[in-house]
């Protein structure tokens, strides 16, 4: 998640102090993403040095500094605002190696192994839903943002179900333990370094 | 405590000889007032018939159902079909409302059929209405309500009067996920007031709503979520959980 961005975003509302921005940014996604104050400054003085923020006292320091956005910054802000998120898959999905090593280990029932992950998860997405369930209901930042969370989770879940019932339905297609002669990886997807 | 529910080494066989079927193979679930379980599992996985026999509406073929402490089996019919339209709600995927029947008479019909005169059976139907926030579609028919709310009216007839076990059929139906999670929020108030709650269903993010996961699989119950869902922490949990 870009706090560069959230941080304008603060900012396009009016002139803020440090301190002001990072308990706004907290409240507004719930208290689900905390921040340190440090990467507050940090941050803020990055935009400062790219000239999308400006201070009211640039020699100045401490929580006492306000600061304000810049022409540059407001555009930085709506080009990011429409700009699609990176939504290609990590370069390696732990899960899913974890679950590829284990069809492959003799001993291993993978189906319990899923298992453990499924329960992980959803005893995870339970945590997620107590908050929302215990929010008032006017709470629309923290309700976005536990969807987030929960949708991301469910799709992990969703992928485990789909992988158990692939694992029962042709497990004689796992693949073979030592190939006599090794496939060209055609498809690099999710295993690149 | 009495557990509302018991279910004790519970099996289910449908057929028998080269098409015999397990659905359920000994079965042991406890579910207490005040605690929302789901079970969760594949499809095949037994999760609806271990619905049904929890409400009686099936015999299991081996171990014991206890509702409110007390063995199905050792009941008469009679006895049985009373604790039902008494003690225990259902709730399933198409809603199964009366289409004659108005909302409020939906609502009331357990209690009719418990032998309620019509008019406090209609104001305790009212009260469940109001409860679920669509006691202004009290007159209408089914066929004039939206989808949020005929499932509103049918959790209203699962809780009305004094139930005390709610069981429910992937109960979200084909309602969008916002409508679908208000049906969740509405069963949580319900077991938050006393009832013990069931919920089977193949979806985390409806499951995530219980206190208590039970995983089915084969007929087995095979794994169940550790601890009920707390305060403690995510927030604690750093930037990036």
């Amino acid at each position: 998640m870009s706090v560069r961005h959230a941080l304008l975003a603060l900012l396009s509302e009016g002139p803020k102090y440090g301190l002001q921005l990072r308990q706004e940014f907290e409240a507004r996604t719930g208290e689900v993403w905390p921040l340190n104050v440090g990467q507050v400054y940090t941050t803020l003085q990055r935009l400062e040095r790219d000239g999308l923020a400006e201070s009211d006292d640039p020699e100045g320091d401490g929580p006492q500094k306000g600061f304000r956005i810049t022409a540059a910054g407001d555009r930085e802000l709506a080009q990011w605002l429409r700009t699609p998120p990176e939504a290609t898959s990590p370069p390696r999905d732990e899960l899913v190696i974890k679950v590829l090593v284990a069809t492959r280990m003799p001993g291993v029932d993978v189906h319990e192994l899923i298992q453990v992950h499924r329960r992980h998860l959803v005893e995870l997405m339970q945590q997620y839903t107590y908050l929302k369930a215990e929010a008032p209901e006017h709470d629309v930042g923290l309700a976005l943002v536990v969807d987030a969370e929960l949708f991301r989770l469910e799709a992990v879940v969703r992928w485990l179900d789909a992988a158990d019932a692939r694992l029962v339905q042709l497990p004689a297609a796992l693949p073979a333990a030592a190939p006599a002669v090794a496939p060209r990886p055609a498809r690099r997807v999710g295993v690149r370094r | 405590m009495t557990a509302v529910l018991e279910l004790r080494r519970v099996s289910k066989v449908y057929g028998s000889g080269p098409t015999e079927v397990h659905a359920l193979r000994e079965v042991d679930l406890e579910v207490g007032g005040s605690e929302l379980v789901a079970v969760m599992g594949p499809s095949g996985s037994g999760k609806s018939t271990l619905l049904t026999i929890a409400g009686s509406l099936e015999e299991p073929t081996g171990g014991e159902v206890l509702v409110g402490g007390s063995a199905l089996s050792g009941m008469t019919r009679n006895q049985r079909a009373r604790l039902r339209r008494r003690w225990i709600g259902y709730v399933f995927q198409d809603f199964n409302l009366l289409a004659g029947l108005t909302a409020v008479e939906n609502a009331a019909l357990p209690l009719e059929l418990d032998g309620v005169g019509q008019r406090a059976a209609r104001t305790t139907g009212l009260a469940a209405l109001e409860e679920l926030g669509v006691a202004d579609r009290a007159a209408r028919y089914p066929d004039e309500l939206s989808g949020g709310e005929r499932q509103r009216v049918a959790i209203a007839r699962a809780v009305v009067g004094d139930r005390r076990l709610l069981l429910a059929d992937e109960p979200t139906g084909a309602l969008d996920s916002v409508n679908g999670e208000g049906v969740m929020r509405l069963l949580r108030a319900a077991c938050k007031r006393g009832l013990a709650g069931v919920v089977v269903t193949h979806d985390a993010q409806l499951a995530s709503w219980a206190d208590r996961v039970v995983f089915l699989r084969d007929g087995r119950v095979v794994d169940q979520t550790a601890r009920p869902p707390g305060a403690e922490s995510l927030l604690t949990r750093g930037p990036n959980p």
